[in-house]
C-alpha cells in the first residue's frame, strides 16, 4: 500500500434536503486504496458520492482534496474535477461513436489529438471491446456500455475514481470483468477507488477498506476482513450478516 | 369541373410554371418565417437549455408563462406588436410597420416560446444527467453546455421545426403588422385570404398546396429527427 | 491478469512519469476543446446568416427605383415638404371594395410610370382605414364615408380631401327574390320587407363604409329588431357576397365588387338607383401637422394625379364586362 498520503478528507460534512440525509464529522481517504461504502438503502451512500464529486454543494462542512479545501465554484472546482471522476450506476453514453465517448475526457483536457486514437484503442482492448471504436454507442448492451463508461472514466488517468453501484443489473461475466479491471487499475496505477455498493459480497471481494453508513452517519470503518468477520457495532453485524432488512 | 378540382389543376399549372406572383409570395414567406425561426432558435435554445437545467421547482412561474405563450393566438401577438410599432406607439419612430422586418418580429414572438419551451422540456428529461456526466469527465462550463445541447439535438431540432411549422402557417399576426401589401409583405397565408375574398380560387388553392407541401416537408423532417432520436438513444 | 492487460498497463505506466505531469498541466490550462469552439461559432454563424436574410428581406421586394438618391430604407425619412426629393413609395389605406374591384391595378401603375412613386396598398374596412390614418401609420387614404371624412378633416387629422369618384351601392339577392324586393324604388321599403318577412340578410358587420351605410338605411327604415334572420358575418365584401350566394340571402354591396365577382355568384341585383345608395369616394392626405413623418409631398402628387384629367379619365374608362364601376368626380350635392 502507498500508505499514509491522504487524497480526500471531509470535515463536518452534512447535507439536508427535506431532512438531514448525511452528517459526517471527519473522515479521510488514503491514496491508492479501494474503499467500499456499504449500508442499507437511504443510508446516504449516493449523496456522499455526489458531494465528493462536487455535483452538489454540502449544506455545511468542507471537503479537502490533496490537503486543499475545495471550492464549489469556477476554475478551482474544475481543477479538482479534472483529477477525479465518477461512474454512475446507469451510465450515459453520448450519442456518438464508442471512440468519441472514450475520448471525451481527453478532449476536454486538450490531450494531443494524435495520441488520443492510440489511447482509445488501448483502453478499448483493456475493457474487452476491441474493434468497437466506430460502433454507435446507442447500440451497445448494458454491460458493454458500462465498460465503455469505465474506459471513458479512466482514459485521462484520474487520481480518484468514484463508482456508484457500477455493476448493479449486470450479468455475472460483466461483473467479473469490471471488478478485475478495478483491481488491475488499482494495483498497477495506484488509482484510488471509492465504490458505493449495496452488494456486500462485492465489497468483500474487492474493497481493502469498508465504510458502513447507516442513517447518514458512519457507524464503522475498518479493513474489509475485519468488518466482515469481527464487526464492533451491532448494526454493522446485523447488516453484514444479512439481518438488516432494507 | 368542380371549383376544387379546377383549382387543383390550375394550382399545379401555376406551381409547375413557376408563376412569378406565386413564387415571390412563397419566397417571402420562407424568408420571413425562416429568419424569425433562426432568431428564435438563437435565443430560445440557450434559454430553454438554461431553464431545463434549473430544478423544476424554481422555474415554475416562467414555465407556466412559456406554456401559456406557446398557445398565444397569432392575432393577439399581431395586435400587441402593431400597437407597439404603430406611429403612436413607443417604437413608432422606427417606422417598421408594414415591412418584412416587423413580420419577422411578430413571428419571432410566436416561435420563441415554442422553441424555448420544447427545448426546456427536452433538457429537463435528460439534461441533468448529461450535465453531470460531462462535469464528472472534466468538461468546463462551455463544453458542458455544448454537450447538453448536442446530446438533445433531436429534440431541439424537433422544437425548431415545430416553431417553423407554426409561424409559416399563421395568418393573424402577419396580416395585422405586415398589411398584406402586394410584392412587399404578402405571404402565403395572407394571399390565400385575399385571393379567396376575390374569388380567385385557383391561386388560393395553389398557395394552399404549396403551404401543404412545405408543411409536409417540415413534418417529414420532424419525423426523421424523432426517429433518429429513437435509434441512437441509449 | 491477461498478457494483453499487462501490456496495456506497462504502456500506461511507461508513459506515466513524464506524461502525467504534462498531461494534467495541459488539462488545467485550457478548458474548452473543439466542442466549445463550435459552441462559440454556431451563434456567430447563425447571426451572420440572420443579418444576410434580414437585409435581403428589407430590400429584395422593393421595386427598382428610378430615383436612386434615396436608400431602400423601411423608415420614412422626415423631410420638409418643399424639398423635392422623390419618395420611393407611399402607403395608402383603402377599402376592400376599392381593392377588390381591380381599379387600382390600372390606376397605380399609371401613377408609378409618371412619377416613379410606388403606392403600396393596405386594404381594410373604412373604419379601420380611417383609424390607421389618424394614427399616422399610412400616408394617404382612399375611402368612402363622406361624413366621417369631412369631420376628421375638420378635426385636423387629414388635409387636401377631394371627392375623387363615386359609384353606388346595390342590393343583391337570390333570383327567386322571396322577399319581393324587385320593383321597389326605395331601399328602405326593401329593408322593411326583409325584416318583416324574416328573410336572410347578411351584413358585413365590420365597420366598413358599406356597413356604415347599411346601418343608416336600417335606421331610416325604422328597423331595430334584428333576429336570427340577420347575420353579421364580420368579413370583407367579397367574402360576404360569397356567403350570401351560398345562403341565398340578401345583402348590400358596392356595385364594383359585385360586378367583379358576378360570374362566381348566384345572385342578382334586386334594387338599385335609390339616391340613398350613392357612394362617394374621397381621397385625402394624412395631415403633416399631426404626423410630421408622412410623405406629404408625394401624397400631393398622387392626389393631383387622381384629380387630373388623366386620372379622372382612367377612372371613367375602367370597366368590367362592359360596365362602368366608378364615375369620376363628385356624385352628390352637399
Amino acid at each position: 500500500m502507498r500508505g499514509e498520503e491522504i487524497i480526500l478528507e471531509v470535515q463536518n460534512l452534512s447535507k439536508v434536503y427535506d431532512k438531514e440525509v448525511l452528517k459526517l464529522e471527519k473522515f479521510s481517504f488514503q491514496r491508492g486504496k479501494i474503499y467500499g461504502i456499504i449500508g442499507p438503502s437511504g443510508a446516504g451512500k449516493s449523496t456522499f458520492l455526489r458531494l465528493l464529486n462536487l455535483l452538489e454543494p454540502p449544506t455545511t462542512g468542507s471537503i479537502y482534496f490533496k490537503g486543499k479545501a475545495v471550492s464549489m465554484n469556477g476554475d478551482a472546482a474544475l481543477a479538482v474535477r479534472r483529477e477525479m471522476t465518477m461512474v454512475f450506476q446507469k451510465p450515459l453514453l453520448f450519442r456518438s461513436s464508442v471512440s468519441e465517448n472514450v475520448a471525451y475526457g481527453l478532449k476536454a483536457r486538450r490531450f494531443p489529438k494524435e495520441k488520443t486514437q492510440e489511447r482509445v484503442e488501448i483502453l478499448l482492448a483493456k475493457v474487452g471491446l476491441k474493434g468497437f471504436a466506430n460502433r454507435n454507442a446507442g447500440t451497445l448492451s448494458g454491460g458493454e456500455a458500462q465498460r465503455v463508461a469505465l474506459a471513458r472514466a479512466v482514459a485521462f488517468e484520474p487520481a480518484l475514481l468514484l463508482l456508484d453501484e457500477p455493476t448493479a443489473n449486470l450479468d455475472p461475466s460483466n461483473v467479473e470483468l469490471i471488478e478485475r479491471l478495478i483491481l488491475d487499475l488499482n494495483r498497477e496505477t495506484g488509482m484510488t477507488f471509492i465504490m458505493v455498493t449495496h452488494n456486500i459480497f462485492q465489497a468483500r471481494r474487492i474493497a481493502q477498506e469498508v465504510v458502513f453508513l447507516h442513517e447518514g452517519r458512519i457507524v464503522e470503518v475498518g479493513e474489509t476482513e475485519k468488518i466482515f468477520t469481527d464487526p464492533q457495532d451491532q448494526r454493522t453485524r446485523d447488516f453484514v450478516e444479512g439481518r438488516m432488512i432494507y | 369541373m368542380p371549383p376544387l378540382l379546377e383549382g387543383i389543376s390550375e394550382a399545379f399549372y401555376l406551381i409547375l410554371t413557376f408563376d412569378p406572383y406565386l413564387m415571390r409570395i412563397v419566397f417571402l414567406s420562407l424568408q420571413v418565417s425562416g429568419t424569425a425561426v433562426l432568431l428564435s432558435t438563437l435565443v430560445g435554445v440557450p434559454l430553454g437549455t438554461f431553464l431545463g437545467l434549473k430544478p423544476a421547482g424554481r422555474t415554475r412561474l416562467i414555465s407556466k408563462l412559456l406554456y401559456t405563450l406557446m398557445g398565444l393566438p397569432p392575432v393577439v401577438a399581431g395586435l400587441v406588436i402593431y400597437l407597439l410599432f404603430s406611429r403612436m406607439g413607443p417604437f413608432g419612430v422606427l417606422g417598421l410597420l408594414w415591412t418584412p422586418a416587423i413580420m419577422i418580429i411578430a413571428q419571432f414572438v410566436l416561435a420563441l416560446p415554442i422553441i424555448a419551451g420544447l427545448t426546456m422540456i427536452a433538457i429537463r428529461s435528460r439534461g441533468k444527467t448529461i450535465q453531470e456526466t460531462a462535469l464528472t469527465l472534466g468538461a468546463g462550463k462551455l463544453l458542458t453546455a455544448w454537450t447538453v445541447v448536442r446530446e438533445s439535438r433531436f429534440a431541439i431540432f424537433g422544437a425548431i421545426v415545430t416553431g417553423l411549422g407554426r409561424v409559416i402557417a399563421e395568418v393573424g399576426a402577419v396580416m395585422m403588422v405586415g398589411g398584406n401589401i402586394a410584392g412587399r409583405t404578402r405571404v402565403m397565408t395572407t394571399a390565400i385570404v385575399l385571393e379567396t375574398g376575390k374569388g380567385n380560387f385557383e391561386l388560393a388553392v395553389g398557395l394552399g398546396l404549396v403551404l401543404l407541401l412545405i408543411a409536409f416537408i417540415i413534418n417529414s423532417l420532424l419525423y426523421r429527427f424523432q426517429e433518429g432520436g429513437k435509434n441512437s438513444a441509449w | 491478469m491477461s498478457p494483453l492487460c499487462t501490456a496495456v498497463h506497462n504502456e500506461l505506466n511507461k508513459e506515466r512519469g513524464l506524461r502525467k505531469m504534462r498531461f494534467f498541466k495541459q488539462g488545467v490550462k485550457k478548458e474548452h476543446g473543439k466542442g466549445a469552439t463550435l459552441y462559440f461559432l454556431f451563434p456567430v454563424i447563425c447571426l451572420m446568416l440572420a443579418f444576410l436574410i434580414l437585409s435581403g428581406c428589407a430590400q429584395a421586394p422593393a421595386p427598382i427605383a428610378p430615383h436612386p438618391q434615396e436608400e431602400a430604407s423601411a423608415e420614412p425619412v422626415e423631410k420638409p415638404v418643399e424639398e423635392a426629393v422623390a419618395d420611393k413609395y407611399i402607403i395608402m389605406a383603402t377599402t376592400t371594395s376599392t381593392y377588390d374591384s381591380g381599379l387600382l391595378d390600372v390606376l397605380l401603375p399609371a401613377f408609378m410610370e409618371k412619377y416613379g412613386i410606388e403606392v403600396q396598398v393596405i386594404f381594410k374596412g373604412t373604419g379601420q382605414a380611417l383609424e390607421l390614418g389618424q394614427r399616422g401609420d399610412v400616408d394617404i387614404l382612399l375611402v368612402h364615408d363622406r361624413a366621417s371624412e369631412l369631420r376628421l378633416v375638420e378635426e385636423g387629422y387629414f388635409s387636401d380631401r377631394h371627392d375623387v369618384m363615386y359609384n353606388d351601392f346595390v342590393m343583391v339577392g337570390p333570383a327567386a327574390d322571396p322577399a319581393g324586393v324587385k320593383g321597389m324604388a326605395k331601399v328602405t321599403d326593401a329593408f322593411s320587407a326583409i325584416a318583416g318577412g324574416g328573410y336572410t340578410f347578411l351584413s358585413r358587420g365590420d365597420d366598413s363604409g358599406t356597413y356604415r351605410r347599411e346601418l343608416k338605411i336600417w335606421e331610416k327604415a325604422g328597423v331595430s329588431d334584428f333576429r336570427d334572420w340577420y347575420l353579421s358575418v364580420g368579413q370583407g365584401m367579397g367574402d360576404t357576397l360569397r356567403m350570401t350566394s351560398e345562403m341565398q340571402g340578401y345583402t348590400l354591396t358596392d356595385r364594383g365588387t359585385y360586378l367583379s365577382l358576378k360570374d362566381k355568384l348566384d345572385l342578382e341585383i334586386v334594387l338599385q338607383g335609390d339616391p340613398v345608395l350613392f357612394n362617394q369616394y374621397g381621397v385625402m392626405a394624412v395631415n403633416p401637422q399631426k404626423h410630421a413623418h408622412v410623405k406629404y409631398a408625394s401624397t400631393q402628387k398622387f392626389i393631383d394625379f387622381m384629380m387630373s384629367p388623366e386620372g379622372q379619365d382612367i377612372i371613367a374608362s375602367f370597366r368590367i364586362g362592359g360596365e362602368s364601376l366608378f364615375f369620376p368626380g363628385k356624385g352628390i350635392k352637399d
